[in-house]
């Protein structure tokens, strides 16, 4: 509770957290069905309907309710999104642990590892993926969080590496203090800064490769709407049918914005140093 | 004689809005041609702003002077209000005719440029020197600054001299265009004892050889002493009292000044020595600590393969015991093997081969460790991300505790003997000053109730008035606790106020062994002489050094290396030393950097 107010205090929080608000509300309502028209109807004597009264951003080529399909579509990308930087962070921030706390050996066993996974190009990487275990909302989690794990990792050791050097940790060891103490209290507490930027920034581009990987059509199927596979459907109306470009695109942005900027708010008000002066 | 820099109401802002953001209110000095002045206070006293603000180097660190002058006599005889003067104007004052020395000398010379270039440089740009002429200039330069072997040493990177050597260099290319006035900020702050005084003497001769003028900032006033012709005391952005050397020492006028002087340990050669808690005077003889034969070595790998091919022999065969209610204080320079002597007590480095036996009473007490710390660094030993409470609880969770009333109400109690308040609990480390955060340490190091406190440089990094009061808090709760101190530092004015016996230790073992008294009276090993003399104190004025270009011997040795044992010389009752090989012979000490 205290931090909710203390990001309806800050204004990138404030702005931040609304926008991702009405994109969550947006989806929960998509997922029961609480959609102006049925997201898979195609009615088609509307079809390429501009935006009007009925069909408030219009309708797509088949007829289809262009606001109901981007309010499932938005579920879709976001669960895609949510669990895959989960999963990325886990692992990302245990492996990082891992490779700063051992050393040695380990280090270079899991970073090197983690560099082989960076050097692949993050699509191809996704592809080879997909192509193993098939298409589907799932791969996709899969796919993307296996692409950002090494970034998590990368974002961990660094930090974790200065932080076990630091003269906090050898006085725990002094106090006898075990292990899993030092790790969670004195690594894992300072490293919610430069996690939490990154978990945001994450979320925004797991966004994206969402989209692209729905683009290329191995992400979620059709006739299932998703924000990638909507602006993949509008490509070839760009000029006759301009609102189903311009509708996910502007979803996709603004809601990169908004983890961007509930990002910025959550970093300051982690930190002790900033708590004082936002309250 | 009109002065060769004249200052006026000196004021300076800083941020956005510089007139409501003054750091220095109004400061005015005179500094004539061949003149010492030095400038000292305490952080954030404004002194350091006030020198930059000379050479104009404020307007880059965010800094605007909003009112006053500053007259410098140009060479030419006309003069130039630095106030109002333009960079391009600026530019050819900086280095020319007002030179600057800092702090670090690790960081002032850039690390992948020999330090040859480095020197080049300086003449190129003020005398057009070029090729072979530039090089012979560095050379004479290096010649300067008393460095040996000055031809060789020009192709030298900075990570290949020491801090002391990197300082000279320092100071040959301030001097490279024969300035006329050298400010010199804190030049000697991050150096060793020994090495201030080498800089200090050189400074002065310097001096005496060009006839420059000196602005010499400093928060130690005892170094003062050595060194000033004038003294300005400042205090919160003001000159709260400037004059001559003798008099401001002598007969200080303003209360900061007085309390500058008092408050701040000084060292008087063991006359300010403890005389509670003698050895001797309590029941108990048993030991809280006995450290037998401790060697600590670092294997050192080469070759193709990685194999051990020698060993740093960073602590080398130490001993001592340490009785309940005692300080024993371990004293020498940075690479010693003093802080790597208290962390293998500690268990934080792994002992190659010794051993330590820790007091019956104490190793009964199930669970709880004997031994605590204080570290040197006040901002780095606090998780920044932790309250005070969840700090102070750490022990007692790592000994298997839970943070319940009992554990509340000592921390409450504790935090009050330390002169904190209760509802400091709640609050975070960097809401605390230096001073608060290492009485924050010590009731951390206390909350098990230890036998043996190592105390790591624990005052070393606190301002001076502040050092005196934590000193005296340890002191007390020695008192209470019947604490045994294992006090590391560097500073004999410090060790002088709090330790009972000393222990001299250079390249790994300990050299002189005693009581503080008599250790600090008359020293029997020539190195405990050396670091004696090297203290600034108040009593020694421009007394002269001389320049002592010895360096510690490198400490690596071949493997299967073992030194040759000790053989001590008793002088007192409780004073030892060891024996030295003769002049000329000096095993201990090598000349080489």
């Amino acid at each position: 509770m205290e931090q909710v107010r203390a990001i309806a205090r800050h204004t990138s929080g404030r702005i931040g957290g609304a926008i991702v608000l009405v994109c969550l509300l947006a989806a929960a309502l998509g997922a029961l069905g609480w959609t102006p028209h049925d997201p898979l109807m195609q009615y088609r004597l509307d079809r390429l309907h501009a935006p009007n009264g009925t069909y408030w951003m219009g309708t797509d080529l088949f007829g289809r309710d262009v606001a109901s399909r981007l309010m499932v579509g938005i579920g879709q990308s976001f669960t895609v999104a949510f669990f895959s930087v989960a999963f990325a962070t886990l692992t990302g921030t245990v492996l990082g642990l891992a490779a700063a706390w051992l050393g040695r050996r380990w280090d270079g066993t899991l970073m090197r590892l983690m560099d082989m996974l960076m050097a692949f190009p993050a699509i191809l990487l996704a592809l080879l993926i997909i192509a193993i275990i098939g298409p589907g909302l799932w791969t996709s989690v899969i796919a993307i969080a296996v692409i950002y794990t090494p970034i998590f990792t990368r974002v961990v050791r660094g930090p974790a590496l200065s932080l076990k050097e630091r003269e906090f940790v050898d006085a725990a060891r002094t106090f006898g203090s075990s292990q899993s103490y030092i790790l969670s209290r004195h690594l894992l507490l300072n490293l919610v800064a430069p996690l939490t930027v990154q978990v945001t920034l994450a979320l925004a581009w797991a966004l994206l490769t969402e989209a692209g990987l729905s683009f290329l059509g191995l992400g979620t199927q059709p006739p299932t709407p998703s924000l990638g596979l909507m602006l993949s459907d509008s490509r070839n109306l760009m000029e006759t049918a301009p609102w189903l470009m311009v509708f996910p695109g502007l979803a996709i942005m603004i809601s990169i914005l908004g983890f961007n900027l509930l990002g910025d708010a959550l970093r300051d008000i982690l930190d002790p140093k900033m708590r004082r002066s936002l309250a | 004689m009109t002065a060769l820099l004249s200052v006026s109401g000196l004021r300076v802002g800083f941020g956005r809005d510089p007139q409501n953001h003054e750091i220095v209110h109004g400061v005015s000095f005179d500094l004539a041609a061949g003149e010492t002045l030095a400038v000292v206070g305490e952080s954030g006293s404004g002194k350091s702003v006030t020198a930059l603000s000379i050479n104009r180097l404020i307007d880059f660190g965010g800094g605007r002077i909003t009112g006053g002058s500053i007259v410098l006599q140009r060479t030419d005889g006309s003069s130039t209000d630095l106030a109002q003067a333009d960079e391009a104007q600026l530019t050819r004052i900086r280095g020319a005719e007002i030179s600057m020395i800092f702090q670090e000398p690790m960081t002032s010379l850039n690390p992948v440029l020999t330090i040859g270039t480095q020197i080049e440089e300086s003449f190129r740009l003020h005398r057009g020197l070029t090729g072979r002429q530039a090089k012979a200039a560095a050379r004479d330069a290096l010649d300067r600054v008393r460095i040996p072997d000055a031809a060789r040493r020009l192709k030298y990177n900075p990570n290949q001299l020491s801090g002391g050597m990197l300082q000279r260099v320092m100071i040959a290319i301030a001097l490279a265009c024969s300035p006329r006035i050298l400010i010199a900020d804190e030049p000697t702050t991050a150096l060793d004892v020994t090495v201030q005084a080498q800089i200090l003497a050189l400074l002065a001769e310097l001096k005496r050889e060009t006839g420059m003028s000196m602005i010499f900032i400093t928060h130690d006033i005892g170094l003062v002493a050595g060194i000033a012709d004038k003294v300005m005391v400042m205090q919160a952005g003001e000159a709260v009292e400037q004059g001559e050397l003798n008099q401001v020492l002598d007969d200080p006028q303003h209360a900061y000044t007085r309390h500058l002087l008092h408050a701040v340990p000084h060292f008087s050669s063991g006359r300010a020595t403890r005389i509670d808690g003698q050895r001797g005077t309590s029941a108990s003889t048993e030991p809280a600590l006995k450290v037998d034969g401790l060697v600590v070595r670092f294997p050192v790998k080469g070759g193709l393969f990685g194999r051990a091919t020698g060993a740093v022999h960073a602590v080398d065969g130490v001993d001592f015991d340490l009785l309940p209610g005692e300080t024993l204080a371990i004293v020498g320079e940075s690479g010693s093997g003093k802080s790597t002597t208290a962390r293998a007590v500690l268990g934080l480095e792994q002992s190659t081969r010794g051993a330590f036996t820790i007091g019956k009473a104490a190793a009964a007490a199930e669970g709880v460790r004997p031994m605590q710390m204080v570290f040197q660094n006040p901002y780095a030993s606090l998780n920044p991300r932790l309250t005070v409470q969840s700090i102070l609880a750490e022990p007692v969770i790592a000994s298997g505790g839970r943070t319940d009333a009992r554990t509340l109400s000592r921390m409450t109690k504790l935090l009050a003997r330390v002169g904190l308040t209760e509802d400091c609990l709640q609050r975070y480390p960097h809401e605390f000053s230096g001073g608060q955060r290492q009485r924050l340490c010590i009731a951390r190091a206390l909350m098990l109730n230890p036998s043996v406190v190592v105390l790591d440089e624990a005052v070393s990094a606190l301002d001076v008035s502040v050092q005196a009061d934590v000193l005296e808090l340890l002191v007390d709760l020695q008192q209470e606790f019947k604490l045994a101190y294992l006090f590391i530092s560097h500073d004999m004015a410090v060790v002088e106020r709090i330790a009972h016996r000393i222990a001299v230790i250079y390249a790994g073992q300990i050299v002189e062994i005693g009581e503080a008294a008599s250790v600090l009276a008359e020293p029997r090993h020539s190195y405990t002489r050396k670091l004696i003399a090297a203290v600034p104190a108040i009593d020694r004025r421009h007394e002269t050094f001389e320049i002592d270009m010895r360096q510690v011997p490198s400490l690596v040795r071949p493997l299967g290396f073992e030194p040759q044992p000790a053989d001590w010389q008793s002088f007192g009752p409780d004073h030892l030393a060891r024996t030295e090989a003769p002049d000329g012979a000096k095993p201990l000490v090598t000349d080489d950097a």
